[in-house]
């Protein structure tokens, strides 16, 4: 899978918050096999030095890191915490989020597709936190994106892929555009399905820090992932609505 | 004079932003900075003037999903 011209071997993308422990992180990110690490920026008091720790963390997950803005409500509040991040984590990449509702943590879609201009035109490789809205979609690559990320349900619900039709319309408009559906699986079943449909990858965190065991569970993705994605290369049998015998019918003894 | 330091309103003596890291014990810790709501890269920072009321963010990397 190539996103922004870089080769990236898993199609699981893992965040690093909430776990119980660093080390569960650890063994986490070991049984995943991702390749790519969520990360973000926070306020340190002098002398604090947490940054350090966690840098060195994440550094030894030998692991692509891909900063985000979560939390962001404003334009140039995401723009500020992305160079930011830019020049503690040495990338230009950025989970660009700029979220416009409290409730459901959805996008702001009009503040997402100026922060991504903005940052596109710094010099930014902008992976937008989106939603399935297809309009939305073709702005964010007007504005430089190269990678979509769509959601499939609101952060942390863990509810799956609640608008099938939508994300599949997206993915059917745009197939060439590599894109990560990001938030809201719960469930490695729902990141099977994301890889049927053709995702490129997902992208998830709660439902893996907050499970009873995290390494199982990253496994669990994994697998799933794995699954999912020789299913969709495997181009899947057409569903019918009535019964098709599988054993032959020709041949079998006449007995009544 | 009184800045405003991770939202905190706190007295300092440095006039600088580089001057105030240290002074706040950041030393050569890996954080980032903005000054009224605009970065400020590392380079940028010896050369970067405070004034009384200014708004100072200094991040470090955290976990993030």
């Amino acid at each position: 899978m190539q996103l922004y011209g870089s080769e990236i071997s898993s199609r699981l993308m893992l965040g690093t918050a909430q776990y119980p422990s660093p080390s569960v992180l650890a063994e986490a990110f070991r049984r995943s096999g991702a390749g790519i690490a969520t990360v973000s920026v926070r306020r340190e008091a002098g002398g604090e030095r947490a940054g350090a720790a966690f840098w060195d963390l994440v550094r030894d997950l030998g692991v692509t890191l891909l900063p985000n803005t979560a939390g962001c409500h404003s334009v140039r509040e995401a723009v500020t915490t992305a160079q930011m991040a830019r020049e503690l984590f040495d990338t230009s990449w950025i989970k660009l989020e700029v979220i416009g509702h409290a409730d459901t943590l959805q996008p702001d879609p009009f503040g997402l597709v100026e922060a991504a201009r903005i940052l596109t035109d710094d010099g930014f490789k902008v992976f937008p936190y989106t939603t399935e809205d297809v309009v939305l979609a073709d702005r964010l690559l007007d504005a430089g994106c190269e990678v979509l990320m769509p959601w499939g349900a609101p952060i942390g619900t863990g509810l799956g892929l609640t608008n099938i039709y939508g994300l599949r319309t997206l993915r059917a408009q745009f197939p060439d555009v590599p894109m990560v559906v990001d938030a809201g699986l719960g469930l490695p079943s729902q990141a099977a399905m994301a890889q049927e449909m053709g995702f490129d990858a997902v992208l998830l965190n709660t439902a893996v820090a907050k499970s009873g065991d995290p390494a199982a569970m990253a496994e669990g993705f994994a697998r799933a992932v794995e699954a999912g994605r020789l299913a969709y290369q495997a181009d899947p049998m057409e569903p019918r609505d009535m019964a098709a015998p599988s054993t032959p019918v020709i041949g079998k003894a006449f007995l009544s | 004079m009184k800045i405003e330091i991770n939202g905190t309103l706190t007295e300092v003596r440095a006039d600088t932003l580089a001057g105030v890291l240290d002074e706040l014990g950041h030393g050569d810790a890996k954080v980032a900075t903005a000054l009224n709501e605009t970065f400020v890269p590392a380079s940028a920072r010896g050369q970067t003037a405070l004034a009384p009321g200014d708004r100072v963010e200094i991040v470090a990397p955290r976990q993030g999903g």
